[in-house]
Parts: C-alpha cells; structure tokens; sequence
C-alpha cells in the first residue's frame, strides 16, 4: 500500500491529510488537525502523522507547506544578511521607489531587510545592454565578502546593476565569495528573477538569502526528526507558485515558499474543480483577520510575478496570484463619528478576538454578528476554552449598534455581514475585473474556517451562479499539498520589438528554459504521471510598461502568430486595438509541470459514514435569521449526507472545520465526489 | 418614493460608487502608454453631481492633487453648456478639456467627461484626468520654468467633444496631434482615457439597475450629508483658535525672489476657515496657482490628517476657504500655471501642515520634503536615430511626527506616484545614472529626525540634450516643527566640461544645454524634524551614525553631547 501525506502548517492549526492508496482506483483518507508548534513546527508535524495511527516510517511520500518563512518575513525575524553591490547603488533596497504605506496620511515607517551597515559597494558597472562600463573589482568583492564575515553576517546577496542583461560580474563575484564564505547562503540577484527593474529584483533576492537558513534549519530539522523514526523516502516542500519542490533543494530558491501556503489551498481548489467538471472558479477563503481571493480560468490558477508580502517588500517571482481583503471573522464593526456602520479594516485578532471567544473582547464583529443571527453554533467554535452567553452578545450589539442604528438586534448584525461581504465582494470584483474576467462567469470556491458560512450570500451579492463547498473546507491547504504538481518556471527578458525579434533565438531560449525544468524534475520522476510545458510571452505596445501575458502554442511560434495572439488577448482586456502601435516581446516565460497522480477526492469522505437519505443526516433544528426573518432550519451533518442528496435553503450544514449556510431561495446538492453544489432557485 | 434607504443599502451604495472609480483609476493605469500614467499613476476618476459639478465619489488610488479639481472642472462644463457656450451632452459622448482656468490644474492634465444618463436622463457625469507627458509648448514635458504667458505652456483646449456619441472626432484628434511631441503614442492614452469612463459606466448602469433611481439619489445626497458630519467630528477635536503659517516657493522660474504663502487657519468649533490674505500677487513666472488646484491642495492636506475622511463634496463643505483674489494662488488667464500641480500646492499643503501642527501636534508631521522634483531632458539619441523626453521625479524625506522618524523618499504628498527604476530609465534613454543613492545628514534633526532625500547624478552618453527642472525648497529646507529642525534644502549642480554649475533660480531652470560626458547631480530635500533634537534617543543616534545616515561629527553637532 502507497501512503502519501500533505500536511500544512497555518498559524493556528497543522492539518494533515493522509492517502492510501489501495490497489486499484479506490484509496483511503486519514485526517488530523492539532494546534501548530510555533517554536519548532517540526514537532507539529511528527505530532500530526502520529496522531492518524501511522508511523513515519510508513510512509511513501511527504508533501509539507510550511509557514516558517512566511512568519519569518511578517515578523521580521530574519537571518543576518549582508549585501554587496555596485558602486553608488547602496541605498536602493531602502529608497524603493518612493512610495508611502497608504495614500493618505504622511505617518508610517518602512525599514529594508538589510541594513545599511551591511550594504557593500564594490567597482563594477554594467550598462542597458549589458556591456561592461566598468570592470568588476575582484579584490573588492573579497574584501567585502570578509567584512560582512566579520560583521557576523549568515548570508549574502550579490545584486549588480543590469546583471539580467549580463550576469557575469554577479557570476565571477559569486566565484569569489564563495572561496572565502563559510556556508552555501549566497544569493545572485539574477538567480530567481532575470527581469529588470533593480528595486524589485534586489528585494526579492534579499527576502531569499533572509529565509534561506532559517528554512534550511528548519527542513534539515524535520528531516532528522522523520529518519529518526523510520521515513526513508522523499520530502516535498511547497512552493508559493502551487507546486512542489525536493526538500533538498528548496533552500537554494527560498524565497520562493514564502505565501506558499495560499497557494496551496488554491491548488486544491483547481484539483477539486477538474473532478467536478468546472474550469472557472474564484476561491475564497476566509479566516479570522484576513480573506484570500483568487482566480482559476480554464483550470488553471492565474499566476503573477508582482506580489507584495508587506509594504516596501515585492517578490517577483511567478506565484499563485492570491490577493487579500483585510476583511476576516474577527474584523470589528463600528460606528464613525457620523453615526455610519464600518466594518474593518480594524480587527480583534485572535487576542482578544471576537466577543465570542470569552477572551475580553468587547467589540462587535463579524463572528459576533454570525453567531446572534444562528449562522454559528455557540457550542461548537474552534479554539475557543470559555465561550461566553449569547445574551452577552447580543447585548453588546445592541448597546454599540442597533440602538444607534434605530434598528433590531438582528437587523443591526445582518447589516454587519451586508457590509462585511460587500467589502469581500469588491475585493472579489477587483481580482477578477482587473484581469478582465466578469465574475459572473465563475463559480465561488468556498473554503477556510469561514469561507462556506458566508459564500451563500456572496455569491447573491455578485451574482454568481453556484458555489462549491469542498467536502473539507477547513483541511484544503493540507489537500493543496497532496495534490500540488511539481512545477518549475522561468522568466527571461528580451525586451525587444516584435518586428526586430529573432525568432530563432525566441525558440532556443525557450526550448532551454524547457530543458532546464525537465532536468529538474527528473530527479522526482517517480512521481509524475504526465509533464505539461506551457510556455507564454509577456508582451506590450511600445511605449507602455504594463504587461500583458500571452500563452504561446507548443512547437514554434511565427511572429505573425504572436501578434495576433497579444492584439487578442489586449482586446479581451481592455476592449482597444491598436493598429497604429508596434507590439514589443518583453518576456519570454515557460512552466515545467509534472503532474502527479490525481487523488480520488470522494475519499476524504468515508462513503461507510453516509446514510441512505439527507433527512437521516438532520442532527437538529436550529434558529437562523435570514432575509429579515427567524426561520426553524434543519442542521445536516456534513459527513452522513448520501452522494446526490438535495437540501433547501434556509438550512444549516455543519462539519468538524466549518459550517454551511444555505440561504433562503438556493439549494443544495451533494455531487459525485461529496462537493456541496449551491445554486440559486428552489428545486 | 423618495423614502430615505436604510443604513445599510447607503453604506453599500457608497462603496459600491467608490468601487467604479476603483475600476476606472485601474482599468486607466493598465492600459496607458504614458508611463506618467501608467507608472507614476497621475490620473484619478470620479462621479460628480449634474447640478453644481460636486463631487459624488472618487477612487481611493487616484492622485490626490485631483481630490477636488475635477468638481471644478465639471462645474465649469456644466455652467458652459448651460450658457450655450458647448454644446449639451447626448449619451456617449466625451468632452476633453485642459483649460487651466476651467478648473484644471497645468496644461498636461488633461481631463475627460463623459455624461451618464438613465433612461435618457442625465443622471451624473463620470471624469478622469491624466497627465500627458506633453502637450505642446516651449519646453519638451511642459514643465517650463521661465514661461509668462499661458500659450507658452502648450496647446489649450475648451470643453469640446472629442466623441461624439461615442464616434472619435478625426478633426480635433488631428489638431491635437499635430501640437504636442511624441503623439504617435497619444491614440494609445485616449483610447485607454475613453474606455476607462466607459468601464465606470458599466458599473454604475448595475448599481442603477438593482437600486434605482431614486434610491440611489437619496443615497447620494444623504452620504454627502455623513461626510460632511464627519468631517466636522473632526474638527470638533481641533482647539478653537486662530493658527497661522507661511510656506515659501523659491521664485517663480523668471523673477529671482521667493513668494510667500500666508495663511491663517480659523478653528471654530466645527468648521475650519482658511484665509490666504497676505500672500504674494500674482507672478511673472509659472508658479501661478488656479483656484482649483488652490482648494484642492487644502483639501488633500486636511485628508492627510484625517483619511478616513470619505472622498465627496460633503468633506469640504466645513473647509471655508476665502478665495485668495489678488494672490498668485488664484492665477487668471494669461498668467503661467504650469508649476501649479506638482509644487505651488506643494507649499500651500505645507501651510496647512505647518498651522495646524501648532493645533494638533499629535496628528500632523514636520514639513515633508514637498516637491515633485521634475526633471525633463530632452535630446536626440544619435543611436537610435530618434528624439526622445525623458522626465525624472524624485522623493524626498518626510517630516518626523510625534511617534516616529520621517519616512525616506516618501513620494510628493499631491502623488502616489512611483519613480522609474534606473534599469528602465537607462533601457529607454541615452543615459547613465552614476549613482542613485540616499541623501546623507538631509533629514531635519530632532527627537524623532525627518527621512532623508535622494542623491543621485546622471551622465547623459549620446548626443546633445536639453535639461529643464521644475522643483522646489532650494533655498529653504522643509521646516520642522515643535523645536524640529529643518530638512536640509534641494540641491542642483550641472557638471559640464570640467565646471560645475548651479542654476540662478537653484530649484529651477530651463533648456541648459548639455554634451555627452555631461552630469546633472540632484539632492532633494530632506524632512522637517519633530521635538528638541537633544531629545532623541541617545541609542537611536548611535544608530543613525553606524548607518552613516550622520557623520560622529553631525550627530554631536546635531543632537548634542549625549551622542
């Protein structure tokens, strides 16, 4: 028997999903969901695997999503990094390129991740072209190197001016720094990203050599506790572009597992979608302080380069292209001082949290407002030790807002999910708007810890036709893991008209950028089924500095076709062509996918635990506040539901990680592989 | 019926009318060729009332200098065609208008409107405006620094339609381009222009369609209401009292002596007055400012204080200001206006930073470095065989405050404009930037000491060029404030042939000559400082000296024994 685990470690929960595969099609799932280590993860883990009855050594394969960057970068505990660079370009990782936090307001502080004690300048100069205007000083760089040594730098990023043009003073300078540098954390910042614009490039190196012993650590970690006990076989670690890297080499590209973990949960819902015969989806997961939103066309999640973890800090590497809405559970409602209902962008956190969680939070917010209108279950909230009367609760609500308001307590928090959803909704909107796509065109994957229990009423809001409910939404990311591919990407920069492209040269960089990715997942060929290269052009009229992406066809692509491929592909976007203007090749890009074996995904629910009819599955009746009215709805529970069982709104659907809401007017199915299907109208 | 909505469907109504001017502002950046536009966003978008032009909503990613113009502007079009002076909208029309003096700005932004009607019904205007990176006149980019009369400053255009529902008109399309450089990429921004006012009005027709007329009117109406009430919450925290300032522009490009903002701030109980008397009359030069730019720049300082102000009329409603007749703040044709945007509302932000740190010292920050820092070079690349206008902006620090250190090449506070990195720059022109770096001992000390500026020197490589600068603070630093020092001043040096030279205006010059070899060298201005200096941290000090953000020398000169 073949036993796979994906195991995610969030900020609250590890969650973990174990496969077994039986002979033939049919397998097994095992679930754990234990509260996450935060000072060695890898305890987490262990506890995780042990908690399904399985020994690590038992195992065949072991796909991890870890938010040990993540937390790194967001908390700043960084690795010491040292930096060298060219002459009269020190400050460029601090200048940025002048910006603030927030369109108003002058207040708000941004330090860069390298300090400017430990930025080196050394002779040497590339121009546009990548001609040498001043030749690297040699003896420079190892003078630099020894400082930064000296300084107790752990790792080193090597970032030169035009080096995507030219690498070679950034290759020869890492030659040198490597003879006197005691350990293997040297960054090029060339290496993940051959694209101009030096702020960027120079960020996305600096994150890389910042995360990269601290993720080295701790996967060396891991690793040694799993052999301690037995595991043998392979570690596969996500990546923030949704597929997965070998343990042995993820350290080297660190920077790219930083948001890897809402890319997982993407992953999943793009593998979920597929088994469901759906190609367009927006996912939508949403957790205490915060709503991940993004975007599956085709099948296929929308990937971007230009991402953001914090203000001042870019990584522009290809990854999922998750937005967040600081909109979440614990986002507090409030009235201005004009007497107007707001909801967020404050939160209370996890401490003290909603009022709730009988953690001394007194203001309202969106969890509160859930659970006064019956959408929740008081008895049965995650996390929470001592949960306080609902009196308590509506008290406060209508203390703070419906009397002011002129309204009922339950008027008051209906209003609070209105707004709180029409903040999701435009964050919704914006995704898929901003890349031309009419949401209307799309189902809404919901997911997360909160994400069903609002999805209903979003998608009322937008007009979506249906939502999906996967059959565990509080354990996709840990899914996103089991499923992820192994997949590789490449960016190289031509920046030529198209008129004066080489064609030929168009084809070589691409057929390398192909073999490279290949190569590397050869190493883990066992586990690929089948392997997809997509390749695309990122592309423009002259004179402009957006880009628009462009899928190129397999085999080689005429330059004429590339034309007609961008005009159309600019048209879809912004309705404009525009005959008059040259078009311009600004990037060539190519993704190596080796898919893995597709997971049978009605296994995560155990087909023993259902019964025979959805009335069997009723575990109570329940009040909900719905449409301007208390409605007596029944309370299904999620696992018992029969393949194909049918469920009018209002009606309650709860699980172990999440609860449903079928809202007045929709209805309910449960489709082959145990996905709830809610659409609009009544049977 | 015209019963008052609920709570709820105006708080979603209100977003939902800022969410359209979201879309606008993005589906404009994406698409624009302009990198002014595309890059630096220098464009907004609104919706504005029919009756008075007011503004109904406005994205929040717009530029904020653009918070109160385009109200103006749709005023003036509305008054005009009331006057019979243009002709009255039919549906998918778009007037274009630049006209300074019709509630505009400077030349280069140009501002488009289109009409939006319900059922055949005019029900609201929709507006952009974005800059162009020309539009004609004596000076490549339109940043003159030496013109005295408006024509100087490029093509001017009247509210005309530009489309005529919804058909491009060829003719005045050609007589654009055939007065402003490079126009060949300008079909480019006019398509994008265009198409961004009708992304909005697809958006807007949906909220329509679900809310309605009516209570979509009462929602409007009554929002204005709540942000005037805002607003004034706000002020009701202000002390009652009289504050006064003064900001000063270096010169105004052609007379060498320094005008002089002056302004008091009346608070008085909910409402704010604002009174400009005193200031200098009007001048030769092109530091004119309109009226609109004027109470725009007042507007977005109060923003900036308070942003959680909601962005329609009803905020500026407890503003009163007194229209500066008489002063350069309030310009009539044919004065000069092309530095009015980018820095004289600058200094008139400043003002109102400046008067009510002495009111509020816990919510406003030292003087920021307040200039857009222009610098345009125009030339002909021998290399490529084709002419070329290269704009370079610049940050600068910002002001300490009462919890922190300034922010370093903070953005100007009229933008959220991002600046070219140095690879793009050198990718497209034929230049060579011989550093790009941080300013060194600019910020203003004190106890929490201002960001510093930017120093950077760039070597043209080929050909012949024409440098211009259109900037601010050369002669005086950014002013700190409750015993803050000031930031240090901006600085220009052109090195040519072996000599160095610094323009008569400092700040400000325009067509000096340049030979490849040849470097421009900037220091833009430093933030104001915020406390005693000798109240700082003695460890932060240290800090800043390891960093060499000070010299060990500065920081005991600066901050005192303890460092």
């Amino acid at each position: 028997m073949r036993r796979v685990a994906g195991i995610d470690v969030g900020g609250t929960f590890t969650d973990l999903l174990l496969y077994e595969a039986a002979a033939g099609e049919g397998g097994t799932v095992k679930l754990a969901k234990i509260p996450t280590t935060a000072d060695n993860q890898a305890h987490g883990v262990i506890a995780a695997i042990e908690a399904t009855g399985v020994l690590p050594a038992d195992l065949d394969l072991i796909i991890h999503g870890t938010t040990a960057t993540t937390n790194a970068v967001l908390e700043r505990k960084l690795a010491r990094v040292g930096l060298i660079t060219t002459m009269g370009f020190r400050d460029t990782l601090e200048l940025g390129r002048r910006t603030r936090p927030k369109p108003y307001g002058l207040f708000g502080t941004f330090e860069p991740l390298i300090p400017r004690e430990l930025r080196i300048e050394i002779p040497e100069r590339m121009d546009a072209r990548g001609q040498v205007v001043t030749a690297l000083d040699e003896g420079a760089v190892r003078e630099a190197a020894q400082k930064l040594i000296a300084d107790g730098c752990e790792a080193l990023v090597i970032h030169f001016l035009h080096a995507y043009a030219n690498p070679a003073h950034e290759l020869r300078a890492g030659e040198i720094a490597r003879e006197v540098w005691p350990n293997g954390y040297i960054t090029l910042g060339h290496a993940l990203l051959s694209e101009y614009r030096e702020y960027e490039r120079g960020t996305t190196a600096s994150v890389n050599a910042a995360v990269q012993p601290i993720l080295d650590r701790y996967i060396r970690r891991l690793q040694g506790e799993l052999e301690a006990r037995g595991f043998k076989r392979d570690l596969l670690v996500m990546n923030g572009n949704g597929g997965t890297v070998s343990a042995r080499l993820v350290a080297r590209d660190a920077a790219k597992t930083v948001m890897s973990g809402p890319a997982s949960g993407v992953m999943a819902a793009a593998a979920t979608l597929g088994q469901s015969g759906l190609a367009n989806a927006i996912t939508y997961d949403m957790g205490g302080t915060s709503t991940d939103v993004a975007l599956i066309h085709g099948g296929v999640p929308e990937v971007s380069a230009e991402l953001t973890i914090a203000y001042g800090l870019p990584i522009h590497v290809p990854m999922v292209d998750v937005r967040t809405v600081g909109a979440g559970g614990g986002s507090i409602a409030a009235l201005n001082a004009a007497g107007m209902l707001t909801v967020g962008p404050h939160s209370a956190g996890s401490e003290p949290g909603p009022i709730c969680y009988g953690r001394g939070g007194t203001d309202v917010t969106i969890t509160d407002a859930n659970l006064v209108l019956g959408r929740l279950d008081p008895g049965k909230l995650l996390a929470v030790k001592n949960p306080v009367a609902i009196e308590h609760v509506r008290a406060i609500v209508d203390a703070k807002l419906a009397r002011p308001l002129g309204l009922s307590i339950e008027a008051a928090a209906s209003a609070v999910l209105t707004l709180g959803n029409m903040h999701m909704a435009g964050a919704i909107r914006m995704v898929s708007l901003s890349r031309g796509h009419d949401p209307r065109d799309f189902a809404l994957f919901a997911f997360g810890g909160a994400g069903p229990l609002h999805a209903v009423a979003l998608a009322r809001e937008l007009a979506l036709a249906e939502v999906l409910v996967p059959a565990r939404p509080g354990l996709t990311n840990a899914l996103g893991c089991l499923v992820a591919d192994l997949r590789q990407d490449f960016v190289q920069t031509l920046n030529i008209g198209l008129d004066l492209a080489d064609m030929g040269h168009v084809a070589t960089v691409l057929a390398a950028q192909r073999a490279q990715g290949l190569a590397i997942n050869a190493d883990e060929q066992d586990e690929i089924v089948e392997t997809v290269v997509l390749h695309g052009a990122d592309m423009q009229f002259r004179g402009q500095t957006h880009l628009i992406r462009v899928a190129l066809p397999a085999g080689e692509v005429s330059r004429e076709a590339l034309q007609t491929l961008f005009e159309a592909a600019y048209f879809r976007r912004f309705q404009v062509t525009l005959p008059e203007i040259r078009a311009v090749l600004v990037n060539l890009i190519t993704s190596v996918i080796g898919k893995r074996r597709a997971l049978p995904l009605a296994s995560l629910i155990d087909p023993d635990g259902r019964k025979s009819t959805a009335d069997e599955a009723v575990v109570g009746l329940r009040p909900l506040f719905a449409d301007g009215v208390w409605h007596d709805v029944k309370v299904y529970q999620r696992e018992m539901l029969p393949i194909g069982a049918l469920l009018a709104g209002p009606a309650v659907v709860q699980q172990i990680d999440a609860t449903t809401i079928i809202e007045p007017g929709w209805r309910a199915r449960v489709d082959e592989i145990g996905n709830l299907r809610i659409v609009a109208g009544l049977a | 019926m015209t019963e008052k909505p609920d709570a709820l469907t105006m708080a979603v109504i209100q977003a939902g009318l800022t969410q359209v001017c979201n879309e606008m502002d993005i589906a404009f950046t994406r698409s624009a060729f302009s990198p002014v536009i595309a890059e630096a966003d220098d464009r907004s978008s609104g919706i504005y009332a029919i009756e008075d032009g007011a503004l109904i909503a406005q994205g929040e990613f717009g530029l904020p200098v653009f918070v109160g113009t385009m109200q103006h502007s749709t005023a003036a079009i509305t008054r005009l065609i009331r006057e019979g002076r243009v002709a009255p909208p039919e549906p998918d029309d778009i007037y274009i208008v630049n006209d300074p003096y019709l509630g505009g700005t400077h030349l280069m932004d140009v501002r488009f409107a289109m009409p939006f009607h319900v059922d055949g019904e005019l029900f609201c205007w929709l507006q952009n405006t974005g800059h162009w990176p020309d539009i004609g006149g004596m000076v490549p980019g339109g940043f003159s620094a030496k013109a005295t009369e408006v024509e100087q400053e490029g093509l001017r255009l009247p509210p005309v339609k530009l489309f005529k529902r919804g058909v491009m008109d060829q003719e005045i399309y050609s007589i654009i381009t055939s007065n402003i450089r490079v126009a060949d990429q300008r079909i480019g921004d006019i398509k994008a222009q265009a198409s961004a006012l009708k992304v909005g009005a697809n958006r807007l027709a949906e909220l329509v369609a679900r809310y309605g007329v009516a209570t979509l009117k009462a929602a409007i109406s009554d929002m204005r209401v709540r942000a005037a009430e805002l607003m004034r919450a706000h002020i009701a925290g202000i002390p009652d009292g009289v504050y006064r300032s003064e900001a000063f522009v270096d010169s105004d490009g052609v007379v060498n002596e320094p005008l002089r903002i002056v302004l008091k701030i009346t608070a008085q109980g909910t409402e704010l007055g604002f009174d400009f008397t005193g200031s200098s009359p009007p001048c030769r030069g092109p530091m004119n400012s309109v009226v609109a730019t004027t109470y725009s720049a007042v507007y977005l300082a109060v923003r900036h204080i308070f942003p959680d102000t909601p962005l329609n009329a009803g905020a500026f409603e407890p503003l009163k200001i007194v229209r500066p007749e008489g002063t350069f703040l309030d310009a009539r044709y044919p004065r000069p206006v092309s530095g009015c945007a980018a820095e004289v509302s600058q200094r008139i932000a400043e003002a109102v930073f400046l008067a009510l740190a002495k009111a509020i010292p816990e919510k406003v920050t030292a003087a920021p470095a307040g200039s857009s820092g222009n610098f345009a070079l125009g030339g002909f690349d021998p290399a490529k065989g084709a002419a070329y206008v290269m704009y370079q902006i610049s940050g600068g620090g910002y002001g300490g405050n009462i919890e922190h250190d300034g922010l370093s090449n903070g953005c100007s506070t009229i933008g959220i404009s991002k600046t070219a990195p140095v690879e793009v720059m050198e990718q497209y022109y034929p230049i060579l930037f011989r550093r790009f770096a941080l300013r060194e001992g600019s910020g203003g000390a004190g106890q929490h000491r201002g960001g510093f500026g930017v120093h950077y020197e760039v070597e043209l490589l080929r050909g012949e060029a024409r440098a211009s600068f259109v900037m601010d603070h050369g002669r005086f630093g950014p002013p700190g404030v409750q015993g803050g020092q000031d930031g240090a001043p901006n600085i220009v040096r052109i090195h040519r042939g072996g000599e160095v030279f610094t323009p008569e205006h400092l700040s400000k010059d325009q067509d000096v000559p340049l030979k490849a070899g040849d470097r421009v060298e900037v220091m833009t201005p430093g933030g104001g400082g915020y406390g005693p200096a000798s109240a700082r941290d003695p460890a932060l000090v240290a800090r800043d000296v390891l960093r060499g953000y000070f010299t060990a020398d500065e920081a005991a000169r600066l901050f005192g024994e303890h460092a």
